[in-house]
């Protein structure tokens, strides 16, 4: 059964330890970088807590909220990679093998979340973004980043039962907005959120469709046995057809022949 | 036939600019293998594709699409009076695919593992489709080039490449047929990215469109170009005739596009005087409309400055179009800014540079443009332009 972790957005005091901790388990660089603008990934950070100033009930308040790869159902990415690089584990995790890798970065463009980040500055980069500590997982334990979180803010769990758990939490709480993201976003998401505060407002993409990316693509693609078959003999009718007619016309121009 | 044993190639000014500008690309191309994509272009984590791809790539093969349609046209449809043209426009087309191929090499980050999808299959990746497509697809023409090369080298291969040719001409235009489209379908997958102007599940449709009706006008501009250079007459019935089949295509294009527009309620979005709605704008102006207007209007498409225009049109609506869906359309999602550096213009220009290079030794040495001109070959006059004077009074 696939796991997934559910993100309860009041909860977040903003620590940071998350964060702290992805990089210890990754061995992921300290760098100093602002993240004031859009969702601050990059090669080096595979989750950041971005701060939201917002108001509730006419109150200015703060809100964190923790991003990172949101390891989807049917992935965009795995169905984008054309060397198999990135696949999407029995567990969960959607993880990324460098060795099968080209680098042509299509992984990047067509993630819905905008998650995978490449390492510009190397002669041979890496795409990266978070694992989901896929390893851990796999041994049964939970991702580096919800051990560590003091606020209860992060749940680990089957996918299934951390949503309804969601569900009872923003039915039986009217404080909480009625949506839980990530159930149906892109077709459904490991990670789960949820919240007292409009996920647009907080920074997320809430426009995003619900069926599945792949299945965009798929449906193409499922044609193409089908033309190439029909258009291939099609072709060879066509060509077969007018070799056939000027050989006629040939014979009939020859002289001798009337 | 008339192709003479030597190897010429006349050095002009131009030819020497070219040669530097390829120079100086090569040297560019290696400093980018060298030391990496970020050192040598202005990518970044919200731009991952940039010049190489948008043009190089997604634009460079759709021009290429002169090679497919004339192929079609003439060997497979047996058109027989689009022939003088064809071994032009498969040659370009050729070469266009080489550069493609160059191009691609240049972008991508792991270059060293360029050849992991043909073992590792993602095969439910379009990426898959235009990549096995477009390898293949070179290689066939190269070998379809092997029927001229051997006209003048390796000639005893000459009858062995001449009883492979129907089978090479059925894949060659089969192969491209299905990558064109898949390019389009690359950016299916920007759904609710790519701005509505563009994004439509018919992209593949668009964009196999548009690069069948482009090829007409990119041999039309060449034609035009070489008939220039080498002074001699080009034959305007042909292309006049040539230049129909692309718009009879755009005319359906044009349907199907503003079909498309309306069934997803974003006709709208077109007058909104935003840069999206201007740019489209633009590209149907240019790229669709005017070239229709001067297609089906005689007196126009019967001159050889009307000829140019469509010509340069179309093809200037094709690259605008491209830019457009790569761009202009990713834009507003994207955010941050892009613009190309120095390096990555210099290199796409040096390719260009390469590729036109190229083109001109080959047609120089093998049998590739219209008899008439080879016909003094044998006798090659030293002067460029005696001899262009004598191809004009022979055509004429
Ligand atoms: S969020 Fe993006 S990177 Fe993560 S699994 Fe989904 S498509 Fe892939
Ligand atoms: S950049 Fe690597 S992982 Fe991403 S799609 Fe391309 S080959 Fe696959």
């Amino acid at each position: 059964m696939s796991k997934g972790v559910l993100v309860d957005i009041t909860r977040c005091v903003g620590c940071g330890s998350c964060e702290v901790a992805c990089k210890m388990w990754n061995n992921l660089q300290y760098k100093q970088s602002v993240q004031d603008q859009g969702s601050g990934l990059d090669a080096e950070n595979w989750t950041v807590v971005n701060r939201v100033e917002t108001e509730k009930d006419n109150e200015p308040v703060w809100r964190f909220v923790k991003y990172q790869c949101l390891h989807c159902e049917e992935p965009a990415c795995v169905s984008a990679c054309f060397s198999k690089a990135i696949r999407k584990t029995k567990d969960g995790p959607v993880v990324y093998d460098v060795n099968l890798c080209v680098g042509c970065r299509y992984c990047m463009l067509v993630c819905p979340f905008n998650v995978p980040k490449y390492e510009w500055d190397k002669t041979f980069p890496q795409v990266r973004k978070c694992q989901m500590c896929a390893d851990r997982v796999h041994a049964g334990e939970s991702p580096a980043c919800v051990g560590v979180c003091p606020a209860g803010a992060l749940t680990y769990g089957e996918r299934n039962n951390l949503l309804a758990m969601a569900k009872e939490k923003i039915n039986g709480d009217s404080r909480y907005i009625k949506h839980v993201y990530g159930e149906k976003e892109a077709g459904g998401t490991s990670w789960l959120y949820i919240s007292d505060i409009p996920f647009e407002t907080l920074g997320f993409r809430t426009n995003i469709t619900t069926t599945p990316l792949p299945h965009y693509t798929e449906s193409i693609l499922g044609l193409t046995p089908a033309v190439g078959l029909g258009w291939g003999a099609l072709l060879t009718g066509m060509y077969v057809y007018n070799r056939r007619r000027n050989e006629i016309n040939r014979e009939e121009k020859k002289p001798g022949k009337k | 036939m008339a192709v003479s044993n030597r190897w010429r190639f006349t050095m002009t000014p131009t030819r020497y600019v070219l040669m530097v500008l390829g120079l100086v690309g090569v040297l560019l191309m290696v400093y980018r293998l060298v030391f990496g994509l970020g050192s040598s272009t202005n990518l970044n984590d919200e731009w991952p594709w940039g010049l190489w791809i948008g043009f190089d790539v997604l634009t460079g093969v759709a021009l290429a699409g002169g090679g497919y349609s004339t192929a079609l046209l003439v060997h497979i449809m047996g058109i027989k009076k689009f022939s003088p043209i064809a071994r032009s426009a498969m040659l370009t087309s050729l070469i266009g695919y080489l550069l493609v191929m160059a191009g691609l090499f240049m972008d991508i980050g792991r270059w060293f593992n360029f050849w992991r999808p043909f073992v590792s299959w993602g095969y439910h990746s379009v990426l898959f489709e235009v990549f096995w497509c477009v390898s293949l697809y070179t290689m066939i023409q190269l070998l379809e080039f092997g029927e001229v090369a051997t006209e003048k080298v390796q000639k005893r291969w000459h009858g062995f490449f001449k009883k492979i040719m129907p089978v090479l001409l059925i894949i060659g235009v089969l192969l491209p047929t299905l990558h064109q489209s898949s390019l389009g379908s690359l950016y299916v997958m920007e759904v609710g990215k790519l701005y509505p102007l563009w994004w439509s599940m018919l992209l593949p449709i668009f964009f196999l469109m548009s690069s069948f009706f482009v090829g007409p006008a990119m041999v039309t501009v060449e034609t035009m170009l070489g008939a220039r250079a080498h002074g001699h007459r080009p034959d305007l019935g042909v292309l006049q005739s040539l230049i129909k089949v692309s718009g009879y295509m755009m005319l359906v294009y044009l349907a199907l596009k503003v079909g498309d527009l309306v069934y997803r309620g974003a006709t709208g979005l077109v007058f909104t005087g935003n840069m999206e709605g201007n740019m489209f704008l633009l590209e149907m102006l240019i790229g669709v409309i005017i070239p229709i207007i001067i297609c089906f209007t005689p007196k126009l498409r019967n001159s050889v400055g009307g000829l140019v225009t469509f010509g340069v049109l179309v093809v200037a609506g094709v690259i605008i179009n491209r830019m457009n869906v790569v761009f202009t359309g990713m834009a507003d999602f994207m955010g941050g800014a892009y613009f190309p550096s120095v390096i990555e213009w210099l290199v796409s220009i040096g390719l260009l540079a390469i590729g036109v290079l190229g083109y001109l030794f080959i047609v120089e040495n093998f049998n590739v443009l219209p008899k008439h001109k080879h016909e003094h070959s044998h006798a090659p006059t030293p002067n460029v332009v005696v001899k262009g004077k004598k191809a004009v009074k022979y055509s004429a």
